[in-house]
Parts: structure tokens; C-alpha cells; sequence
């Protein structure tokens, strides 16, 4: 250890020489490629999408800056503030659901029942089904079912959500019961034998010991599912692709199951040519809902390690 | 103290049915997938539930119509799917770890600067950037299978980066230190010191992006020349998505392809895939 320490020093004193001035010499190299597509994939469109944000345009070359006037527009367009409403009451349902059944799988599945190992299996399969495929099955079950009663999934908004929660309970269930496996197993055992011999029952334990040591896991699980239920694509466009849609009065069109992404998607690429700056606009404002979840994330996360 | 085993041996029993019962529910909509592609088009909504029997049965006939199903063949979509996903995958593992070994190691402020935009990165939904972005990879002509794996890593970089930094700075640093003043270049200690101490993180990251790119829809939609190229998402929301008249039997013959190699590839590495999975639930 004591050795450790001094080899440690030595390398910092060092600046650690021996590996780094070399190193700095191969930086193009080691630094280059994921940068060049870094700066590709993400920096330069992210910076143009900021930008074209604020500019009336229909390909990138026309683009005129207009100020804040796609905002306004984004703010005041009703199929907007639908589909985001409509988002986050999806997002939160679905939240609490997953988080309740994961949970109660992963406790089951810690308790040492034979086969465990099998169910665990069999739960966390449907991850692996990509969101397009796992919406065509979905949409096929749930039409087999409702057609016996005359009708379809895309002909109530109602249907088309519950069967999106059904949907996304199937899909994430799995991997949210992954983690809190992870999270149960680390909770100390002599803890749960000290609350049993002091005679607490098998409620008063889960709710007294077991919950308070696997709180990182329900944070993490939590926002996950969140921002999860935030950012569907897939699914939604796969499922019902917004259906049904409402005409209003004024003769726009409301699509009652269309969440935040597949609303910016459509602006962008089905309605008139004239709506990309808006487009743009709308996916600047869900950035800044989606990073915000993220951060509050990490700044709730850090506070419970400070707190340990 | 025999009264609670009992009682203990009762609750186990109760868990257990439960969760078979769940169990089974679970399997039922990939069986439901299994038996409507054996059926003829006609019965599958008029009884979606049916084991294909008598005259509903198909035999292998959907298979052989989705094959070649909307004017695209199926195996072409799988072809293209797989060499996007095997070198985006082999191209994030390789650059990424390079780039994360030097941010570690070498930790100046443009390192920092690097990594702080990635972690970044990992917060910015795909629809933010997504108009300009294909725009960009239309005008550098990185719209065939070939070069997308170019803007996979691009926008992949993030979670990697983050995943490998934190790996690297607990690998202590006397490995290195020691074959650097054995005479080791940086290539070389990288190469085959640092690169097979990885091979954790390797794993996790790789079937993270295996997973995501696999199954990504949109990127590739919008990226891709799609008069020439499509995967296998994008071949399926094709047939479901712009047909009139769609023929259940033969989209379900195709699901079922699409799907079996992936429980294979579930069933072959299950334990890394959970262990990757909790690796990187750390992503927002």
C-alpha cells in the first residue's frame, strides 16, 4: 500500500512524464477520429439546430433569422400543448407502474425461489425487440382482441393509450427489474437478520430496511423511466402513429395519441414546407424539458451520495 | 419455529405461481408472432388467437411472400442491418476507447472540455438534432451502410466516452507507468497493456451499442439514400407504414425472422447482456 502511495507520488511529481509528453505526441491519433465524427454526428448539428431555432427556412441554405417568432408559434400550435400534456401524464403513469412491478418481480426473485434465474430470463427478453417491431406486435394483439368488439386501437385515443402503457410495461419492466436485483442484493444481510430477530414482520422490514438501502436504484430507475417515457418514438409512431385524429373548428388537426417526438417528427416532414423552423423550435424546447430531467437527475443523485 | 418454515415454504410456493403465471403472459405475445405467421392473411385479425389449423393454415407461404415483400428483399434490409451494426459497434469500441484512455490519462483542459460535451451529449434527444444532422450527412455523402457507422459514432460517443473514462481511472496507473519505462510507445502500452485490461467495459459498451443500433429506426431512416438502403426496422415500418392493404401474415413471417436471431444472440450471452445493461443504466 505504503509502496503504492510512493510510486503514486513519484508519477505526479512527475507530471507523470513517462507516459504522458509521448502520449501528447500520438494525440491526433488517439483524440482525431472520435472527435472528426464528434464534431460530425453531434457539435455542428447540435449548433445549427440552435441556430436554425431562431430562422424561417425550408432547406438550410434559405435560412433568414426571424428572432423568437418559431417559439411563439411553437407555443401557441395546440397540437403541441396536446401532445405534451399528453406525454407527461404517459410519462408519469407509466412511471409509477413499471417502477411498482419491477420492484415487486425483483423482490420476488431475490427471495431464493427455484428457477429464478429462467423468470429473470424470460422478463428481460422483450428489450431486445426493437421499438417498431414491438409496436406491429402489440397493434396486431390489441386489434385481435378489440375487433371481436367492432372496433380498433386506432379509433379510440383511450385504447391507444393504455395500450401504449401495456406496451411499454412489457418492454421495460425487465431492465427496470434488472437494476433493482442489483440494488437488493446489495443490501447488507445481517441488517434484514438484526430487524428479524428484533421481531419487525416481513412488511415492516421491506418497508424500514429493504426500501431506504436500495433508494439509489429507485432514483436511477425513476428518472430512467421518465425520461424513457418522454423520448418514445417508436413505439407511438408503430402503435397507433397518433390516431385518432380530431379536426378543430379552425381546421387543424389534433392527433389525440401523438407524444412530444413523434409531434416534433411530424412538423418536420409531413406538414407544409413552411413549419421546419417551428420544427426546429419545438425540438429545442423538448431538449431543454429532456436535459432538464437529466440534470435534475444528477444533482438528486449526488445529493443522496453526500448524504451517505 | 416449524409453524414459520411452513408458513415460509407457503409464501415461496405462492411467489413462485405468480410468477409463472406472469411468466407465461410474457412469452404469449412472441407465441402469438409464431402462430399468426403460419396463418393466411385473412384470419389473423378474425382470430388473431387461433393455433393455425385446417384451412387457416399457410404453411411456409408467408415467409416465402414477405421475402420479397414491397418491391425490397428481405435479406438485403438483414444484409445492410448487420453490417451497420458490426462495424458501428467495432468502430465505437475501438475510437472511443482510445479517445477515453488519452482523456483519462493525460487530463488537460481540453480533455476535460472533451468530456464534459459528451456527458453532454448523452442528455440531447435525438430529435434536436435530428433535421440537421441527416442534412449534414447528406451533404458529406454518409448515407450508404458503409459510412453511417461514421455518424454512429459521432452521436454514440457520449455513453462510451463516459463508460470507458470511469473504467480507465480505476486501472491503476504503475501498469503503465512500468511498460512506458520498459520503452513502451503510447500505441503499444494502449494496444496491448491497456486495450485487453478493458475487456469489461468492452463487453458492456459493446452490447449496449449492439442493442441501440440493432434496433434504431429513426437515424437510419433519415440518413440512409432509402431508395437503395433500408434495415430491417425500416423495411418493416415500410410494409406496415405505406401499404394500403397490408398482408398480416407475411409482416408477422418477417417479425418472426427479425426476431429469432436476436433471442439467439440473447440466449448466447445473456450474462453479459444483463451485466451490460446495469452497466449502463447510469444513461439518462
Amino acid at each position: 500500500m505504503n509502496e503504492n502511495r510512493k510510486l503514486k507520488r513519484r508519477w505526479r511529481t512527475s507530471g507523470g512524464a513517462p507516459l504522458k509528453r509521448p502520449m501528447r505526441k500520438w494525440s491526433w491519433l488517439f483524440m482525431g477520429p472520435v472527435l472528426i465524427a464528434f464534431v460530425i454526428g453531434f457539435v455542428w448539428p447540435f449548433i445549427q439546430g440552435i441556430y436554425l431555432s431562431f430562422c424561417k427556412f425550408t432547406l438550410i441554405k434559405d435560412a433568414k433569422l426571424i428572432g423568437f417568432g418559431n417559439y411563439l408559434k411553437a407555443f401557441k400550435d395546440a397540437s403541441f400543448g396536446h401532445s405534451f400534456w399528453y406525454t407527461a401524464l404517459f410519462a408519469v403513469v407509466s412511471l409509477i407502474l413499471i417502477n411498482v412491478l419491477a420492484f415487486m418481480v425483483a423482490y420476488f426473485l431475490t427471495q431464493g425461489i427455484k428457477g429464478s434465474n429462467l423468470f429473470r430470463t424470460v422478463f428481460f427478453m422483450p428489450n431486445l425487440i426493437g421499438g417498431i417491431v414491438l409496436g406491429y406486435i402489440w397493434s396486431m394483439i390489441f386489434d385481435g382482441i378489440l375487433s371481436r368488439y367492432g372496433t380498433s386501437i386506432l379509433l379510440e385515443s383511450k385504447y391507444g393509450f393504455w395500450g401504449l402503457i401495456i406496451l411499454m410495461c412489457w418492454q421495460q419492466i425487465g431492465y427496470m427489474m434488472i437494476i433493482y436485483i442489483a440494488g437488493l442484493q446489495a443490501v447488507p444481510e445481517d441488517m434484514i437478520e438484526a430487524a428479524k430477530i428484533d421481531g419487525a414482520t416481513k412488511w415492516q422490514t421491506l418497508w424500514h430496511v429493504t426500501i431506504p438501502n436500495v433508494m439509489p436504484s429507485i432514483t436511477i430507475c425513476t428518472f430512467l423511466s421518465l425520461t424513457n417515457g418522454f423520448k418514445l418514438f417508436d413505439q407511438n409512431l408503430a402503435l397507433t402513429g397518433g390516431q385518432p385524429f380530431i379536426i378543430q373548428p379552425d381546421g387543424s388537426t389534433i392527433k389525440t395519441t401523438e407524444m412530444l417526438a413523434l409531434n416534433i417528427y411530424n412538423t418536420f416532414y409531413t406538414s407544409s414546407s413552411a413549419s421546419k423552423g417551428v420544427a426546429q423550435a419545438k425540438a429545442v424546447i423538448f431538449f431543454i424539458l429532456v436535459a432538464g430531467l437529466g440534470l435534475a437527475q444528477l444533482a438528486f443523485t449526488r445529493k443522496k451520495e453526500v448524504q451517505q | 419455529m416449524k409453524n414459520s418454515l411452513a408458513a415460509e415454504r407457503r409464501r415461496k410456493a405462492v411467489m413462485s405461481i405468480v410468477l409463472t403465471i406472469v411468466c407465461i403472459i410474457y412469452v404469449l405475445p412472441v407465441l402469438t408472432v409464431v402462430i399468426n405467421s403460419f396463418k393466411y392473411n385473412t384470419y389473423v385479425k378474425t382470430d388473431t388467437f387461433a393455433l393455425p389449423l385446417g384451412e387457416m393454415w399457410a404453411g411456409f407461404k408467408n415467409f416465402i411472400k414477405g421475402m420479397t415483400f414491397g418491391n425490397y428483399p428481405f435479406w438485403q434490409s438483414a444484409f445492410y442491418s448487420l453490417i451497420i451494426t458490426v462495424f458501428s459497434t467495432a468502430l465505437i469500441l475501438l475510437f472511443t476507447s482510445m479517445a477515453a484512455w488519452y482523456i483519462a490519462r493525460v487530463d488537460s483542459k481540453f480533455c476535460r472540455a472533451v468530456y464534459y460535451l459528451c456527458v453532454f451529449s448523452m442528455v440531447v434527444p435525438f430529435q434536436m438534432v435530428m433535421f440537421t444532422l441527416s442534412k449534414t450527412a447528406d451533404k458529406l455523402q454518409l448515407n450508404t451502410p458503409w459510412t453511417i457507422p461514421i455518424i454512429y459514432l459521432g452521436f454514440g460517443a457520449g455513453l462510451a466516452i463516459f463508460m470507458f473514462v470511469g473504467f480507465v481511472k480505476s486501472i491503476p496507473l504503475e501498469i503503465e507507468e512500468a511498460a512506458a519505462i520498459d520503452g513502451c510507445g503510447p500505441l503499444r502500452t494502449f494496444f496491448s497493456v491497456v486495450f485487453p485490461m478493458l475487456k469489461p467495459t468492452l463487453i458492456s459498451v459493446g452490447i449496449l451499442e449492439i442493442m441501440w443500433v440493432w434496433n434504431d429506426y429513426l437515424l437510419p431512416y433519415l440518413v440512409l439514400d432509402r431508395t437503395k438502403y433500408m434495415t430491417i426496422p425500416i423495411h418493416i415500418q415500410y410494409l406496415k407504414g405505406s401499404y394500403g392493404t397490408v398482408d398480416l401474415g407475411a409482416t408477422m413471417a418477417l417479425i418472426l425472422l427479425s426476431i429469432i436471431p436476436v433471442i439467439i444472440f440473447y440466449l448466447l450471452c445473456q450474462k453479459h447482456i444483463i451485466k451490460g445493461v446495469a452497466a449502463g443504466a447510469v444513461k439518462g
